[in-house]
């Protein structure tokens, strides 16, 4: 690529729709809980070539099994493998065809499903059913023209309860929910660009009014890399707003590893071979608590040279982090962590033990550097096999991994990036001929782009453009509308409420999905009634995201507004307390007075009612 | 199937499955791997495999072109010689086609059946740890197109490995018609002196979920270390991996579509139970495996017809049939009984000397025309009732039974005695 540039990205987004399952006749609904719990076991199945994968059998060898759950109404025996697929659930590809079509995007003349293996155990069958329904398609986001390179429509997975060492017990519900995944081509050059295009993709798969709202139903993963770093999979990024920082930390992450390259290159650092040694001796008396907790509970220390890695591993001030690297390999293999040179003396090793490991090991050498794990000999042993791998890495570059997103904007190692996916035909699910009737229809019947949603709640809800564009992006146009058409006057307050009021209520850590519509038209119904003042809504709605009802809730706060007789009496109550002030002000008293009878009535009557009761009732005591 | 014109197009070209294609359609390029036409996409539509591994089917017009970068790769898949280890015992397993004995080309998605030892021995690698397994196809076919010839060259085979020296036999088959298959060779094989264990699968090998290599390997097991003789069903005991019932041969029926417990024991418990350990547990007690030789006697009578009874059968829509035969088995309503209208015509038949058999299409429970009047009278016409066995069975057995012997008593006797666990006069509230 001859085009300059600092970065590169593209963007794959998982969108649920909101249908039945695309496969069967249930209802694609999560539960609490789950019933049963069947085993099953997954075996490498052989290659095309008639070859079982070594790795794959051992794995398999290890006796790593599966427990499904079912769920009333969300699994039945198309989800558990029992029974084979039906036809391709039509409202879900009429979405997905819908979609493709707002991406300008080719659509497929005639869909197959595919069979993609999965080896996690997170579908029952073993794969995972997937088509192509359209590529070549574009997104615009700013002045740029963003590549769209394929809509697929597939089933979503199980969802992981909980594992051990031998077996993972999954939930069924979700597998089989249809799912959008839509793959941009590596085009974005700045993390801001990859926000606002994950921003834009989201609105216009909301614009179809056919994709699930709320937490776990849309999810975004990252490819980044940067000139001469590598391709870096990012999974399941839930915040878009933290999406600039992820990119920007990758990107960092990436120079970083680069710079490690060019020094360890220049100073003729050789790979270095994998020669455990255990030096749990002179650990004996350490008084840090990770290496005490492994020697007490029958651990070792071993340790592995690394010559050369001094001052990489964190070193110039910080900025050269090839331990955290390193440290992130070893997690995978169950240790808590691993020490190494350029850290100690820390975390309660004395730099006594530090020098008798280097004499120990025989450390000349300028560079000379050495890590250590303390934990089971054969855990620390695998983790540190894998840690010295990962350092090894470190000379040729930035290896290709997935990462996962952690909620401070940084990532952490997962696994090496899968290869390419095996797939082969679904032979169970016929082929889909894209008629051009259904196309006729598909076309009749598109939906508001979001611009067109924007203008249309400036024009009739009296939004501003500023508010009906955020609505919009922050995906409360839909909810909003609903408040909206019932309840006119109070339109504003509404945006108010997604606008404002639940920032403040995310940013004091408050999920406000857990808001349903429901809930928000019972609020409002209330609030329309005058049963509560609107200025009491922050306090309601933070009491009605714990799950109580609108009406409960209000009792429970005593917000239940009072009617204006007996909020006149309460009024004329604190004015005549305050006779001989009132006197002396005159009208100017109603500055002083407001703050005690906002008060006594705060949330219960409206701030403006409160004050032409007060102005009232000054004007009655000054006769 | 192509259209002409498109079969044509391809034809000319040179472009065949596997070939590597480029198609510009509307300016469109796309480049990728043929791939068999499926029997469902339209006449006009390609069907490629494009480079991020999916399929995409391509409708043809005149102004589509269409160029071969490639020819195929011919792909020779390996073979792994199996190697035999000494002091374990042989297995020998013959396949006969079906879900669990084919596989899957991943390039083009075709199915085909496994048509050596090693593909079938690969399939399960650890089966080698428990017994030197040799394996031979004898046929490659849907359990749907099974018929009584398969069956009886099916156990002349068996009879042959056996005397040939082998400790078990492992069949696997098609499930459709499995019990059917296992009730003919428990007739044919009579006091087989080893296991012979009939295996099917519910999901197809080329899944990593398939039920086939675990559904294998408790056959493995069975016929290893459970030393029984005699004719059975191997299938999954629920719709989990860890649990695995044998069946008596003539007692099974596939009583599901396609759950991976389809198959039932009807009328008496499994004879034991596997658990994903290998653990066996007896219910049946079973007879020891011999060093007897093996004995296939095969002739059947095919001039035999299997009806069941509904209301509103006519019976002159059935006379020509029941006259044209030599036996019939029918599965009757509740304790065995069909219209007191159809009697005259089992009378004639069983005057005749047609051999009449009434099941019951409660398959749980045995037959009974005592009871009642029309029960009676069906029995004072001829019939005969065999107990508790399956229609299916009763089918098969008298098939067997009237090439067998030379006289309609003959027939009627061994018709009523218990050749090969087939039927009991004792049912117990546990089954």
């Amino acid at each position: 690529m001859s085009e300059d540039y600092e970065m590169m990205c593209g963007i794959e987004i998982h969108q649920q729709l909101d249908t039945k399952k695309l496969f069967c006749s249930c209802d694609s609904v999560l539960h609490e809980e789950g019933t049963g719990a069947i085993y099953r076991r997954q075996r490498p199945t052989t290659s095309e070539m008639g070859e079982i994968d070594r790795a794959a059998l051992m794995q398999f060898q290890k006796h790593l099994g599966y427990r499904y759950q079912c769920c009333q109404g969300s699994s039945c025996l198309v989800e558990l493998d029992e029974e084979p697929p039906h036809e391709c659930n039509p409202d879900a590809m009429d979405i997905a065809l819908t979609f493709s079509e707002m991406l300008g995007a080719n659509i497929i003349d005639e869909i197959h499903y595919m069979r993609k293996i999965v080896v996690d155990g997170s579908d029952t069958s073993g794969f995972q059913r997937t088509a192509l329904i359209a590529t070549d398609g574009s997104v615009d986001v700013g002045d740029r023209k963003i590549s769209i390179l394929s809509v697929c429509l597939e089933e979503d997975a199980s969802r992981k309860v909980e594992a051990n060492t031998s077996e993972v017990l999954w939930r069924t519900d979700r597998l089989g929910i249809p799912l959008i995944e839509v793959a941009t081509g590596p085009d974005m050059r700045t993390p801001e660009e990859v926000m606002e295009v994950a921003f834009r993709l989201g609105t216009l798969l909301r614009a179809t009014r056919r994709v699930k709202r709320g937490l776990g139903t849309i999810r975004q993963d990252l490819n980044i890399s940067i000139p001469g770093g590598a391709r870096i999979e990012l999974k399941g990024v839930g915040d878009l707003k933290l999406i600039p920082d992820y990119v920007r930390n990758e990107v960092a992450r990436q120079k970083m590893l680069i710079r490690v390259r060019d020094i360890l290159a220049q100073r003729g650092t050789k790979p270095v071979a994998f020669e455990p040694v255990d030096v749990t001796d002179i650990f004996r008396t350490c008084e840090s608590k990770v290496i005490k907790g492994a020697l007490d509970d029958r651990g070792k220390v071993i340790a592995v040279r690394l010559p050369g890695f001094a001052g990489v591993m964190n070193g110039d001030n910080k900025t050269l982090r090839l331990g955290s690297e390193m440290a992130g390999y070893a997690r995978t293999k169950g240790v808590k962590g691993i020490f190494h040179s350029d850290e100690l003396p820390n975390y309660g090793i004395e730099q006594k033990y530090v020098d008798d490991l280097r004499n120990f090991l025989g450390m000349t050498g300028e560079f000379d550097a050495f890590v250590i794990c303390a934990a089971k000999e054969k855990r620390a042993t695998e983790a540190l096999e894998v840690a010295v791998a990962r350092a090894n890495q470190g000379l040729v570059g930035v290896p290709e991994e997935t990462r996962d997103p952690l909620p401070d904007g940084t990532t952490k190692y997962s696994r090496p990036l899968p290869g390419a996916a095996r797939m082969y035909p679904e032979t169970d699910v016929p082929p889909i001929t894209i008629t051009d009737d259904r196309m006729g229809r598909i076309r009749a019947n598109m939906p508001e782009f979001p611009e067109q949603i924007q203008e249309r709640l400036q024009k009739d809800y009296g939004v501003n453009a500023q508010q009906a564009r955020q609505l919009v992006r922050e995906s409360y146009d839909e909810s909003f509308e609903r408040i909206a058409t019932k309840y006119p006057d109070l339109a504003p307050v509404a945006a108010t409420v997604f606008l404002n009021i639940y920032s403040e209520m995310q940013h004091d850590g408050i999920d406000t999905t857990a808001l349903t519509d429901d809930a928000l038209m019972e609020a409002f119904s209330m609030l329309k009634q005058n049963r509560f003042a609107k200025e009491a809504l922050p306090k309601l709605l933070r009491e009605m995201a714990n799950g109580t009802g609108a009406e409960q809730a209000i009792k429970k706060l005593g917000l239940e507004a009072v009617d204006s007789d007996e909020a006149r009496k309460i009024i004329e109550g604190i004015v005549n307390e305050r006779a001989d002030f009132v006197r002396e002000k005159g009208m100017a008293a109603i500055g002083g007075l407001m703050g005690p009878v906002m008060g006594a009535l705060r949330g219960k009557i409206d701030g403006k009612q409160a004050n032409e009761l007060l102005t009232e009732a000054i004007k009655k005591l000054l006769g | 199937m192509y259209s002409e014109s498109l079969s044509k197009r391809l034809e000319d070209l040179g472009a065949v499955e596997g070939s590597r294609l480029s198609v510009t359609k509307d300016g469109r390029n796309s480049v990728g791997t043929l791939m068999p036409h499926h029997e469902f996409s339209a006449p006009d539509v390609l069907i490629i495999k494009v480079k991020s591994g999916y399929n995409v089917g391509i409708r043809v017009t005149p102004e589509t072109t269409i160029e071969v970068l490639e020819k195929p790769v011919e792909r020779v898949r390996k073979e792994t010689p199996v190697e035999f280890q000494k002091g374990l015992p042989k297995l020998v397993l013959i396949g006969t086609g079906g879900t669990i004995a084919s596989y899957v080309d991943y390039r083009t998605g075709a199915v085909h059946p496994a048509l050596s030892t090693s593909d079938m021995v690969n399939a399960v690698p650890e089966i080698r740890e428990i017994a030197n397994v040799d394996a031979t196809v004898l046929f490659s076919i849907f359990s749907e197109n099974m018929d009584v010839d398969h069956w009886q060259r099916l156990a002349e085979e068996v009879a042959k490995q056996i005397n040939d020296g082998a400790d078990g036999i492992i069949i696997p088959h098609g499930t459709d018609t499995m019990g059917y298959t296992a009730a003919a060779l428990s007739f044919m094989l009579g006091d087989v002196p080893k296991p012979v264990v009939l295996v099917g699968a519910q999901r197809s090998s080329d899944r990593p979920s398939s039920d086939a290599s675990s559904n294998l390997m408790a056959c493995a097991r069975f016929c290893v270390k459970g030393k029984k003789s005699g004719v059975y069903v191997i299938m999954h005991d629920t719709s989990g991996d860890d649990s695995f019932a044998v069946h008596i041969g003539s007692r099974v029926r596939k009583m599901h579509t396609s759950r991976r417990d389809a198959f039932h024991s009807i009328n008496v418990l499994p004879v034991a139970h596997l658990d994903k350990d290998g653990k066996i547990e007896m219910h049946i007690e079973g007879h020891e495996v011999t060093s007897e030789k093996a004995v296939a006697r095969t002739a059947m009578e095919k001039s035999c017809i299997l009806l069941q009874y509904y209301p509103g059968m006519d019976p002159a829509l059935f006379e020509d049939i029941i006259m044209r035969s030599k036996g019939v088995v029918i599965a009757g309503s509740g304790l065995g009984h069909v219209n007191s209208n159809m009697v005259p015509l089992l009378k004639k038949a069983c005057d005749k000397g047609i051999v009449v058999v009434i099941t019951s299409q409660c398959l749980n429970g045995r037959t009974n025309l005592n009871v009642y009047n029309t029960g009676r009278d069906m029995l004072s016409a001829g019939v005969i009732t065999v107990w508790d066995m399956l229609p299916e069975t009763a089918y098969v057995k008298l098939m067997w039974a009237l090439a067998n012997t030379s006289s309609v008593e003959e027939v009627k006797e061994l018709m009523r005695t218990p050749l090969a666990g087939e039927m009991s006069d004792r049912r117990t509230i546990d089954v």
